[in-house]
């Protein structure tokens, strides 16, 4: 299907509010982005005042799969073995609204020109917010990055943001999808080290703790999520059914001939607003809690595979020191097994102190967009409630002061 | 209706052959909410049955017809008058009005003072002849005291054999009950036996009996098998509040609250058990099939509908019937996604729970384990207005679906009448032919047969007619007071629909209100 949808910069709606407390000599945004039939256009605006860059303010056209090398080459690279990586922007996913707009268009011959009217603008919005939705993650993954002061430095960075031509990642496509694969099986690894099974030992009681957290902490909320993401969809369902209801109700009230025809009119126009309310109430909640939950369950995971590179490092060190007893028993290539040792204590040391760090970093961040958002959804959901109140109210004292 | 009015010359057939009987009691049924008995009432039970024709001059277009001109008829004010004043006639609608009969048995309802009197020149004259005094109608169908209830199903007996008990409780000041509060225990089929009982008693005159509620193998299978879940108790509850409503309907019918049958149903600790009303019975076959030939025969009557205000109502219950199914339909998917709402917010309650556990930072935890007490009392809000919605909204749809088909049964039996006194007049034709062959031909013993064939036939020609006005008239008053019914009802469940969503609203208030502060806490 051929939707163009653009989106200025006003329309975006703050969903993981990740608090960026950096400085503005680095401004990055998404200033525009454009629906294609397969593929969305980001439009990456940046303001800065950094000699490394050519101009002060600069933009260039993105696609998501750029956006996904930029974070693999963040995760490759060693040197930031022991930061959070912020994690990618999810694919673009217009599939299930376009199903549906797709449906609608089948036709349903019982369906009235209002209520197909309506229903088509319910489904035109949804893409809409799914599309403002996508662009706002794209963003703050950049915003994020922008903001570290490690991270904002790197050199693929500011390929990104300046190189005018685009980056040829799609040929990695295959290569990426293997590369995943093979990620997955070190992961498991991974997961052994990290629950334990592997017998290595935690030196330290805070990165003990974290182990502990992160592992039931990041299961927790993946559940929260989908079950967030229930409830939005049958709100959502809910605002719905209101439609043929109110089209129905408009209809009897037209055809009858009696008092009836002003209360089945009055009532058709209240179920109409409700929808939107409850329209409304259902997207809140999909913006402050489903959305939130759904970020940190991904930082939650980027914690995770930070825990698991130190611990990797942490049996690097160990098998160094192993190798080194080893050597100094039989006496024979000391030295290097000397320097390797050292340089895999600094490595471990290196990790474990920017680790410390990136994780009460993660918790403050946590924390703070929990507040922010909680507070959010119920100054919302309390808004919401006293809206529909009034109109309901209003809708009684009409009907009841008819004759 | 004028040409129904004019068959073969009947002999001598003057209008002043048809006398007046008391009809008193059509007057009484007319009233929505009237207690009954003027004084001059008739013997209630019975009245029903006999045939009573107004007034000579047909089938009045009464007041009903004069209302359904104008809009706002049915205010709560109006009240039903009968009244053949000549004075009506140029509001009247279809046709001119024969001479009037000195003798006018019809009665004036006082008119009434209120404040909401419509603004319709209708003539509530007192300077008429006053036969009766009839009772008059409160605006609000308060002095119409008798209460209803249904409940405390109980389970008698088991297995297959098991069925549910209910209790029914009458209050009531009417002085035809021996008390004034009592109740007895009745199963299902007892109500379905009351139903069959008056509907074979009053349908076929043009009264509009409400239905009984439906049967449902299913459910009563799951429920006598013993299977505790919550299905069977909604179930159970679904079918207790429908027999509620049902009785509640029935007594508001001024005939029939008056009818032995129903005081025996609510007064008398024995009922004979009705086995009539089993699916599989014979008279349940029997029912089956002729229902089937009914659904022939309408489409092969083809009546000479010279009152267009027949036509005109069976056109708008047709509309009225299929808008409210619609309706019905939409609101019962509102129930069920309801319902769906309810359970993910009890998941979602369970999980934000357990997120507060996992979650190390004290503040944000207290905040969660709020969170999820929240959403845990939204999910029982949710529960409650699925009840709200399906209980008020969906449940008065389908009753009303029921009752117009019953409606339309009443059309029916109007036609059936109809086509009764056409065959009459028909078969008289003929012995008036065969009388005029024995004339000619001279056989003076077949002559006095014919002749007295003749006269039979004759009465059987005047009686369909009388029956066929009656039940015209009969159903005009009917549809009146059904329609005023429905009205208020629709009006009364509307407003109690919204106030349970009102509730709903101010109770998710009470609750984010109560949040916000721990959320703000989050240090």
């Amino acid at each position: 299907m051929e939707t163009y949808a653009e989106v200025g910069k006003e329309g975006k709606p703050s969903c993981a509010s990740v608090d960026l407390q950096g400085d503005s000599s680095l401004q990055v945004e998404i200033s525009d982005a454009v629906s294609e039939r397969d593929k969305v256009k980001f439009t990456v605006q940046t303001k800065s005042c950094l000699p490394h860059f050519a101009q002060t303010e600069f933009s260039v056209v993105r696609q998501h799969e750029e956006f996904i090398w930029l974070h693999d080459a963040y995760v490759e690279n060693e040197e930031y073995a022991g930061l959070i990586i912020p994690p990618a922007p999810p694919r673009p996913d217009f599939e299930a609204s376009r199903e549906k707009l797709q449906k609608l268009g089948e036709g349903d011959s019982s369906v009235t020109r209002e209520e197909f009217a309506k229903m088509k603008q319910e489904l035109e919005a949804e893409y809409l917010a799914i599309f403002k939705k996508t662009v706002a993650m794209h963003e703050v993954f950049l915003q994020r990055l922008a903001a570290h002061p490690t991270l904002r430095r790197d050199h693929n960075f500011f390929v990104f943001l300046e190189y005018g031509q685009d980056l040829s990642v799609r040929g990695k496509n295959r290569k990426e999808l293997l590369g995943g694969f093979l990620r997955n099986i070190v992961k498991s690894a991974d997961e052994a080290l990290i629950t334990g099974m592997s017998g290595l030992k935690e030196v330290d009681d805070f990165f003990e703790h974290e182990r502990t957290f992160l592992l039931e902490y990041h299961t927790r909320i993946r559940d929260a999520c989908l079950r967030a993401d229930r409830v939005m969809r049958a709100h959502k369902c809910l605002a719905d059914d209101y439609i043929p209801i109110s089209a129905a109700l408009s209809s009897l009230g037209t055809q009858e001939v009696n008092q009836l025809r002003t209360s089945f009119l009055k009532l058709a126009e209240l179920f109409e607003r409700l929808r939107k309310l409850e329209g409304r109430v259902a997207s809140d909640e999909d913006l402050k809690l489903s959305d939130m939950l759904r970020y940190y369950m991904r930082d939650s995971q980027a914690a995770k595979d930070l825990l698991y590179r130190r611990l990797r490092a942490l049996a690097d060190y160990e098998n160094a020191n192993k190798a080194l007893d080893k050597a100094r028993t039989r006496n024979r290539e000391v030295r290097p097994a000397e320097s390797h040792q050292q340089l895999c204590c600094q490595r471990f040391e290196r990790l474990s102190d920017s680790a410390k760090q990136e994780l009460m970093d993660f918790k403050s961040r946590r924390v703070s967009s929990f507040r922010k958002n909680l507070i959010e959804l119920a100054e919302l959901e309390l808004k919401h409630a006293k809206a529909s109140t009034l109109i309901l109210r209003n809708t009684l004292v009409a009907l009841k002061g008819e004759p | 209706m004028a040409a129904e009015r004019e068959p073969p010359p009947l002999g001598d057939g003057k209008p002043t052959d048809f006398e007046d009987l008391e009809d008193g009691e059509d007057l009484f049924t007319s009233t929505v909410s009237t207690l009954e008995s003027s004084p001059s009432s008739p013997e209630p039970a019975s009245l029903p049955a006999e045939d009573i024709s107004a007034n000579s001059n047909g089938p009045k277009p009464t007041e009903v017809v004069l209302d359904d001109d104008r809009e706002d008829l049915f205010a709560e004010a109006t009240e039903e008058v009968s009244l053949d004043s000549p004075e009506r006639e140029p509001i009247l609608s279809s046709e001119p009005s024969p001479a009037v009969t000195p003798v006018t048995p019809t009665t004036l309802i006082a008119p009434r003072i209120e404040s909401k009197s419509m603004s319709a020149p209708v003539i509530f004259d007192r300077s008429r002849e006053e036969v009766q005094e009839n009772i008059e109608e409160e605006a609000n169908g308060d002095i119409f005291d008798i209460e209803i209830g249904v409940s405390d199903p109980e389970k008698v007996g088991d297995g297959m054999n098991a069925y549910m008990a209910y209790r029914v409780t009458t209050k009531t000041s009417l002085s035809m009950f021996s008390k004034s509060e009592f109740s007895v225990k009745r199963r299902f089929s007892d109500f379905l036996g009351l139903h069959s009982k008056l509907a074979s008693k009053y349908l076929h005159v043009g009264y509009i009996v409400p239905p009984a509620p439906e049967k449902s193998i299913v459910g009563m299978t799951k429920v006598k098998v013993g299977k505790e879940d919550s299905s069977s108790t909604e179930f159970v509850e679904k079918r207790r509040a429908a027999l509620e409503r049902y009785l509640q309907r029935t007594v508001k019918h001024p005939t029939l609250l008056q009818d032995p049958d129903l005081r025996q149903f609510l007064e008398s600790s024995e009922l004979p058990r009705a086995v009539n009303t089993q699916a599989l019975s014979g008279a349940g076959i029997l029912r089956m099939v002729n229902k089937a030939a009914d659904a022939v025969n309408k489409m092969t009557i083809k009546m000479n509908e010279s009152d267009a205000w027949f036509e005109e109502k069976q056109q708008q219950f047709e509309n009225l019937d299929q808008q409210l199914r619609k309706l019905h339909v939409s609101v019962e998917a509102l129930v069920c996604h309801r319902k769906e709402l309810s359970a993910n917010t009890a998941a979602f309650a369970k999980s934000a729970a357990m997120l507060g556990n996992s979650e190390d930072h004290t503040a944000l935890s207290r905040a969660l384990s709020q969170l999820a007490e929240v959403e845990e009392k939204i999910d029982q809000l949710h529960q409650e207005q699925a009840f709200a919605d399906f209980y008020m909204f969906s449940e008065l749809l389908s009753d009303y679906i029921r009752l117009i088909a019953a409606v339309k049964g009443v059309f029916d039996h109007r036609m059936k009448c109809w086509q009764k006194w056409e065959d009459a007049q028909i078969t008289l034709l003929k012995k008036r032919e065969a009388e005029a062959k024995m004339m000619v031909a001279n056989k003076p013993d077949k002559i006095q047969q014919a002749k007295n064939e003749i006269r039979e036939w004759e009465a059987k020609v005047q009686q369909g007619e009388r029956d066929f006005e009656q039940i015209s008239k009969t159903i005009r008053k009917e549809v009146g007071r059904f329609e005023k019914e429905r009205v208020k009802d629709f009006k009364t469940v509307i407003i109690k629909y919204l106030e349970s969503l009102v509730q709903t609203q101010q109770q998710l208030i009470k609750y984010w209100e109560a949040f916000l502060p721990e959320a703000k806490a989050i240090a």
